[in-house]
C-alpha cells in the first residue's frame, strides 16, 4: 500500500449528507472483480444528474472530496473505496463516516478526514471558488487558499495509512500468541467450537 | 474484586489476544460467514498464497444473488450464475464448508447463523456485510467487516478492532397492540440519527426488549447498523436458550454451554459511555417518508417540511429526499399510494414476521402486486406446514424462495424506476430496490396493511378482532 504523508490536488465540493455506499457504488457493479476497475461507476446514478458536481469539468482530476454528514455509511461493501481509489480521490473531508467505510479506507490508503460539522460547511463554502486544496497527515491539517483547519483520524488508521501498513504482516507476528490464546480458549470455551462431526 | 463489566465487554475481554497502545485489540474470531460478494476476500488471499487458518469456524452461503423463481433452472442472467458459481468453487478450492443455491438449509447468512444454532451467546461473529449486527440478538459480538478484514480473518481467525464505546438503549412498557420489533428499531434509528451510534456498541435492556421475542431481537439487532452502531446486543435469558436448545449445530454439551451464558448479562453496577431511554408504551407503527432509514414517522403523521427546520444541512437533505420520493411537505404518509410490496430480508423474513403478515392478510386482497420471500429453507417449509403461503397466494402475492431478494436487487428481484415499495427491509437508500426505486421501510404488519389498502396505511385498525 502506497503511504499517504501529504496530498496536493484538485478537491471538489458534495454538498450532501448521507452519501452511503450504495450511492457510491451501486449494487449492481459489484459484480465485476477488482482488477477490472471501478473508476467509471464512482457515484453511477448521482452522475446521471448533469449538476452533479463531479460531473463539472471544472472538477476534472479531483482527488480530494469533501461532503456533508454520514459519508459511507450503509452497507459494508469495500467496493465503495476501490471506486473512490479507481477515480483517483485519496482522501474524502466530513463530519462523519460509516465505521466500516472508515476501516476499508485506511486498509487500502484512502484518507477519511473527519471535521466538525462547522469546519465541513466552511470548507464546503471554501471549494465554492478554491479549486485545490492540501491535506497533511503528519499535522492532521488540511488548507485551502489562505485558510486551515484540522481533522480527526483514529491513530491506529493514521499511522497505517503514513506507513502503508498491512494488518497480516502485523498478525502474523503475534502468532505465539494466538496459539496460546487457543490452547487456552479451547480449554475454558469448549462450546464455542463447532461440532466436529456436522460436515456441510 | 473484578470491576463490574458488561455483556459487551466480558464478550470481549474473552476473545482479546493481543492489546496495542493505540487502542487497537487482536479478536479471536468464532465464527466467519461468507457470501457470493466475498470473492474479494478470497481473491486477496490468493493473490497472496494465503491459506484458510480455520476452515470449520468458516461458513459460505449463497444468498445475496439467490433467484428467487425457477432456481431448478439456475439464473437466468450469466453474470449473476457466475458470481454464484465463484462462491461454489473459491469454497471449493479453500475448503470453507458451503451451504449453496440448492441446499434445504439455504437462506439469508443472518437468518440461518441463528437459525441452525451456529450463532451463539458470547460469540465473535464476523461477515463481509453490515447486518451482522443481528447475531447480537443472542448475546454475541456481530461485527460487519470489508473484504480486506475479511481476507484477514480467513487468514488468521483473528480481526483488529477498536474497543467500540458503550450505549445502553433501554425500552421500558409494554408495546401498544400494532407495534413491533420494527417499530422499536426505527423509533430508535429516528432518535439517534443514521449516524448517532457510530463509534458505539449498543447493548439493548429494558422490559420491553426482555419481552421481545429471539425473532424480534434479531429485528432490533438488525437494524443497529441503521444509526451507524458498530454492533448491538441483546443479554441471553432463558428465551435465547429455549431458542438455541436443540439447533442443529448448538453445542454438544448443551448444560454446560448455557451456565456459561448465565454468566454473560451486564453487572448491575456496570458503566456505560451513553444511555438513551424510550417509552416502549409510546411506539406506534412507524414508517420512513425519506432515503435514510432516520426519516422516520409514526403513520399517523405527515412528510415533513424542510422550511421549518433550524438546520440548513438537514433541510437540504429533507428537500431532495422529498424530491426523490415524489412527495410533498405536509402530505399525510396514509395519502401515499404504493406500487408493490416487499416482505422480505434478513430484518423480517423469519417465521414470526410472516405469521404478523399473514395475520393481516387472512381473507384480505392485496391491491397491488407484491413479493414474499422467506429468510431461509426451514422459514419456508415451516410457513408452509403452517398454511401461511396460502393466505399470501389467495391475497395475491408472490411466494417465492429465500435469498435477499428485493432487498438490495442483486439477483434481478427489482423495483422499478419511480415505483414506490412498502418493504419489511431495512434501507429506504435512493436506488436500493434498484434505479431510481422509491421504498418506504415498516413491519411486515405495517407492509401487508399496504398491500391490502394499496397506499401506507395504519395497520392497527385492521387488526380488531383478529387473534394475536
Ligand atoms: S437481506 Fe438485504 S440487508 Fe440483509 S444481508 Fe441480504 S442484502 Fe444485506
Amino acid at each position: 500500500m502506497q503511504p499517504f504523508t501529504i496530498l496536493t490536488g484538485p478537491a471538489c465540493g458534495l454538498a450532501q449528507s448521507g452519501l452511503d455506499t450504495d450511492q457510491i457504488i451501486p449494487a449492481r457493479f459489484m459484480k465485476r472483480p477488482r482488477s477490472a476497475g471501478y473508476a467509471d461507476v464512482l457515484f453511477h446514478d448521482l452522475r446521471q444528474d448533469p449538476a452533479f458536481a463531479l460531473n463539472d469539468p471544472r472538477h476534472a482530476g479531483a482527488v480530494i472530496l469533501a461532503a456533508r454528514r454520514n459519508f459511507g455509511g450503509g452497507s459494508s461493501r469495500e467496493a465503495a473505496v476501490y471506486a473512490l481509489a479507481d477515480y483517483g480521490i485519496r482522501c474524502v473531508i466530513a463530519p462523519s463516516f460509516g465505521d466500516i467505510f472508515t476501516a476499508n479506507a485506511a486498509g487500502q490508503g484512502l484518507l477519511p478526514a473527519q471535521v466538525t460539522e462547522e469546519d465541513g460547511e466552511a470548507i464546503l463554502a471554501a471549494l465554492a471558488d478554491e479549486r485545490l486544496a492540501n491535506v497533511d497527515l503528519q499535522a492532521c491539517s488540511i488548507r485551502i487558499g489562505v485558510r486551515a483547519w484540522a481533522f480527526n483520524i483514529e491513530p491506529v488508521f493514521r499511522t497505517k495509512l503514513l506507513n502503508g501498513w498491512d494488518d497480516i504482516d502485523l498478525t502474523r507476528s503475534c502468532q505465539a500468541a494466538i496459539d496460546a490464546f487457543v490452547a487456552r480458549d479451547t480449554a475454558t470455551r469448549g462450546w464455542a467450537g463447532r461440532k466436529q462431526a456436522v460436515l456441510f | 474484586m473484578t470491576a463490574p463489566r458488561t455483556l459487551f465487554e466480558k464478550v470481549w475481554d474473552a476473545h482479546s489476544i493481543v492489546s496495542r497502545e493505540d487502542g487497537q485489540s487482536l479478536l479471536w474470531v468464532d465464527r466467519h460467514f461468507l457470501h457470493e460478494g466475498s470473492f474479494n476476500a478470497f481473491d486477496q488471499m490468493r493473490a497472496r498464497n494465503g491459506a484458510v487458518a480455520r476452515p470449520a469456524l468458516s461458513l459460505a452461503i449463497t444468498d445475496h444473488y439467490a433467484p428467487t423463481k425457477g432456481r431448478d433452472s439456475g439464473a437466468g442472467d450469466p453474470a449473476i450464475a457466475d458470481i454464484m458459481q465463484r462462491l461454489v468453487v473459491n469454497a471449493r478450492d479453500f475448503g470453507v464448508p458451503l451451504i449453496g443455491l440448492r441446499d434445504s438449509r439455504q437462506g439469508i447468512v443472518h437468518v440461518v447463523g441463528p437459525e441452525r444454532g451456529l450463532t451463539l451467546p458470547g460469540l465473535v461473529i464476523v461477515c463481509g456485510d453490515s447486518h451482522t449486527s443481528t447475531h447480537g440478538a443472542l448475546g454475541a459480538i456481530g461485527l460487519g467487516i470489508g473484504a480486506s478484514e475479511a481476507a484477514h480473518v480467513l487468514m488468521t481467525q483473528t480481526l483488529w478492532q477498536r474497543r467500540p464505546k458503550l450505549m445502553r438503549v433501554c425500552v421500558t412498557g409494554a408495546l401498544p397492540p400494532g407495534a413491533s420489533a420494527k417499530d422499536v428499531a426505527l423509533a430508535i434509528v429516528a432518535r439517534l440519527g443514521a449516524d448517532g451510534g457510530r463509534h458505539h456498541a449498543i447493548e439493548y435492556a429494558g422490559d420491553t426488549i426482555r419481552a421481545l421475542s429471539v425473532e424480534g431481537r434479531l429485528t432490533l439487532c438488525n437494524m443497529s447498523i441503521e444509526c451507524g452502531a458498530r454492533c448491538g446486543m441483546v443479554a441471553p435469558d432463558e428465551k435465547t436458550i429455549d431458542y438455541l436448545r436443540g439447533r442443529p449445530d448448538a453445542p454438544e454439551d448443551f448444560a454446560a454451554a448455557a451456565d456459561a451464558w448465565a454468566l454473560l448479562p451486564s453487572d448491575a453496577d456496570a458503566a456505560f459511555d451513553r444511555e438513551i431511554m424510550l417509552s416502549g408504551a409510546e411506539i406506534a407503527p412507524i414508517v420512513t417518508w425519506g432515503t435514510s432509514p432516520e426519516d422516520a414517522l409514526p403513520i399517523v403523521g405527515c412528510v415533513p417540511d424542510p422550511a421549518g427546520m433550524q438546520d440548513a444541512a438537514r433541510a437540504d437533505h429533507a428537500r431532495e429526499a422529498i424530491a426523490y420520493m415524489g412527495l410533498h411537505a405536509g402530505q399525510r404518509l396514509q395519502d401515499i399510494a404504493v406500487d408493490r410490496v416487499f416482505i422480505g430480508s434478513c430484518t423480517n423474513s423469519r417465521i414470526e414476521d410472516l405469521r404478523e403478515a399473514a395475520r393481516v392478510l387472512a381473507g384480505r386482497q392485496a391491491r397491488v402486486p407484491g413479493m414474499v420471500s422467506p429468510g431461509s429453507g426451514p422459514v419456508k417449509r415451516q410457513a408452509e406446514e403452517e398454511g401461511l403461503h396460502l393466505i399470501f397466494i389467495a391475497a395475491g402475492l408472490d411466494w417465492v424462495d429465500a435469498g435477499c431478494s428485493m432487498c438490495v436487487g442483486m439477483n434481478g428481484d427489482l423495483v422499478r424506476p419511480g415505483e414506490r415499495c412498502a418493504s419489511t427491509t431495512n434501507r429506504n437508500f435512493k436506488g436500493r430496490q434498484g434505479p431510481g426505486s422509491r421504498t418506504h421501510l415498516m413491519s411486515p404488519a405495517m407492509a401487508a396493511a399496504a398491500a391490502v389498502a394499496g397506499r401506507l396505511q395504519d395497520v392497527r385498525p385492521m387488526l380488531t378482532g383478529r387473534a394475536c
